[in-house]
């Protein structure tokens, strides 16, 4: 798929995010919007899924660690096919089978129920180290964020990745550089993420969150890389997409209220149209 | 165990049962792995281990991921098997249980050893008296506790026949075998009246069934009737047992090596206050944490043997005879 195929459809994945947050009154939009451009290359390019056949056998994996953002994995499944575009309104809504952290007994497309932070990509380990017993060859990627990386539990399934040399896993680190409290380096420094993985036996790209030509070189560079994991590290901006929500630790499990939800509409239309 | 000499039964620790059934529903089941946390040879996995090098998954000291890896082999039809000491287990890596493996209800079977005071030695920092109180309260979660060797074999089985996520409660001290006869069945969800009598209940669990029946022995020397139940599966419990056998009796002892707060003393205690209330007195480890000493001369102390069981029982009959 072209580049500008791919940024047409992270803009639709982040007017998603904007009306079913909006819609919820609650939600977490900010470590979404950084996210959809990591959504969109994975459902529309790098994995091979069937919204028709979401159980498919020999379907690669993918977990969402961060599971808080859940409105960009939604709002990707849902332009993917696996659900009506329509139901993204009614997350975190009784009776919705859009949770507000993802549910794989309810949402097709999910194949982890996730949500406490650092406990995504443990599943994630276990699923590419069944598909090495089970002699499978479908890839894994798991989703985890900057601040999420704070969880000792994540460095427990990191050492056992590289321990088990499983180079059919790959993580994302959403790297947008905030969380609830603030800056992560004033929090509690993850840095340097890259250095640290590279400890823990991985390979570690660095790339441009938000530019396809840097994201499609490093899946490729992760397909390429035998006997260990890779790691992406997305450089991204928290709110990526509405001007007043960039950069915003404030808008990190906030909803827009109508008149913010106007504006961010209208400037994504906008982003839309110049495409 | 009456009529036999105690010194020809036969002792075995629970944890040994669980490692030689694995070992044999590894033939059966090729889709079974067993991992464990640096825990292979107290554990018991190990046995399986040697047989199944290549489906014997050591995590290392690492017990929340390894609940997690065991979630994502659940979701591809796998059928994990993950032990740790209960501490660890269910203590440590209590929320990784109930958000990945018990919210999306899968199909890991959890073998948590060294459970309880009998732990021994190791004391207070190992000795996990909350393991059943923390594991009843994750929604759909099987809990079992075997009184031996042979019911903890049977419990294996019957968990990996079941579907859908099951904790397993063994110990590390050597127990004595009590099921050991050829008419010995297993159901999960049931529990068995291993002594019929009329004048109180005693419900047991794990090492306590054996204490009790001794309990028991006693008991019927002085003229106190009581009926010995063995419960297995604390959740679901056998209501209908428990209920049939308050209604008999008119009077309930539980008796379990975990905390009385939540265990199946409480689980008894939610059944009878809904159905039909009767004074239940509640043997277990006091609101306390344990000690270093030797299984034995803790299980003594805690009041947790025959004869620890018998002073309990034979005090609340008292009590509530003078009503």
């Amino acid at each position: 798929m072209e580049n500008l195929e791919l940024q047409k459809i992270a803009n639709e994945v982040r007017k998603g995010i904007i009306t079913s947050v909006h819609s919820a009154k609650a939600g977490h939009p900010g470590g979404s919007l950084s996210a959809a451009d990591i959504f969109t290359y994975l459902y529309f390019e790098e994995m091979k899924v069937d919204p028709k056949n979401p159980h498919m056998d020999e379907r690669d994996r993918f977990v969402l660690s961060k599971g808080h953002t859940a409105p960009g994995l939604y709002a990707a499944l849902a332009l993917k096919g696996y659900f009506p575009v329509e139901d993204l309104v009614t997350l975190r809504k009784l009776g919705s089978y859009l949770q507000g952290h993802p549910d794989m007994k309810l949402v097709p497309g999910v194949d982890m129920s996730s949500g406490s932070l650092g406990q995504g990509v443990s599943t994630a380990v276990g699923m590419a180290l069944g598909a090495k017993l089970m002699g499978k060859d479908f890839r894994v990627y798991t989703l985890l964020g900057d601040g999420e990386i704070q969880e000792g539990q994540v460095w427990e399934a990191a050492m056992l990745a590289g321990h088990r040399h499983l180079d059919n896993l790959v993580f994302i680190v959403d790297n947008n550089g905030l969380q609830i409290d603030g800056r992560v380096e004033d929090v509690c420094s993850p840095y340097p993420i890259d250095k640290k993985f590279e400890a823990f036996n991985f390979h570690a790209i660095n790339v441009d969150g938000h530019d396809y030509d840097e994201i499609r070189k490093a899946f490729q560079e992760a397909r390429a890389t035998k006997g260990i994991p890779t790691v992406i590290i997305a450089h991204t901006i928290k709110g990526k997409g509405v001007s007043f929500m960039e950069n915003e630790a404030s808008w990190h499990g906030v909803a827009p209220n109508d008149e913010q939800y106007e504006a961010a509409m209208a400037e994504l239309e906008r982003i839309g149209e110049g495409l | 165990m009456s009529g036999k000499n105690p010194s020809e039964v036969r002792k075995v620790a629970t944890r040994e049962g669980y490692g030689s059934m694995l070992v044999e529903l590894g033939a059966k089941y090729p889709n079974m792995v067993v991992l464990d946390a640096d825990l292979a040879a107290a554990t018991k996995t190990g046995m399986f281990g040697k047989v199944y090098p290549e489906r014997h998954i050591n995590c290392g000291i690492a017990e929340a991921n390894m609940v997690g890896v065991a979630a994502g082999l659940a979701s591809m039809g796998m059928i994990p098997f993950i032990s740790s000491f209960a501490m660890f287990v269910a203590g440590r890596a209590y929320e990784q249980v109930r958000n990945s493996i018990g919210y999306p209800h899968l199909n890991v079977k959890i073998g948590a050893s060294h459970a309880g005071i009998t732990v021994g030695e190791d004391g207070a920092t190992h000795q996990c008296n909350e393991d059943i109180a923390l594991m009843r309260t994750i929604p759909g979660m099987v809990v079992m506790c075997p009184a031996d060797e042979v019911e903890a074999k049977a419990a294996v089985k019957a968990a990996i026949e079941y579907e859908g996520p099951v904790y397993m409660r063994f110990g590390r001290a050597a127990c004595p075998v009590i099921n050991d006869r050829p008419d010995y069945r297993f159901e999960m969800g049931k529990g068995t009246i291993v002594r019929e009598g009329s004048d109180v209940t005693l419900i047991a669990t794990g090492i306590c069934v054996g204490g009790a029946l001794e309990a028991a022995e006693k008991l019927a020397e002085e003229g106190i009737s009581a009926e010995v139940i063995n419960i297995c599966t604390i959740k679901p419990l056998d209501e209908e047992l428990v209920i049939a056998s308050a209604k008999k009796t008119g009077r309930v002892v539980t008796a379990e090596e975990h905390s009385i707060i939540g265990g199946l003393g409480s689980a008894v205690c939610d059944t009878l206050c809904k159905n039909y209330p009767v004074p239940v007195h509640k043997i277990g480890v006091e609101d306390r944490y344990g000690i270093s000493a030797s299984a034995a001369v803790l299980v003594e102390k805690f009041g947790l043997d025959g004869a620890g069981i018998y002073k309990s029982v034979k005090e609340f009959v008292e009590r509530t005879e003078e009503k």
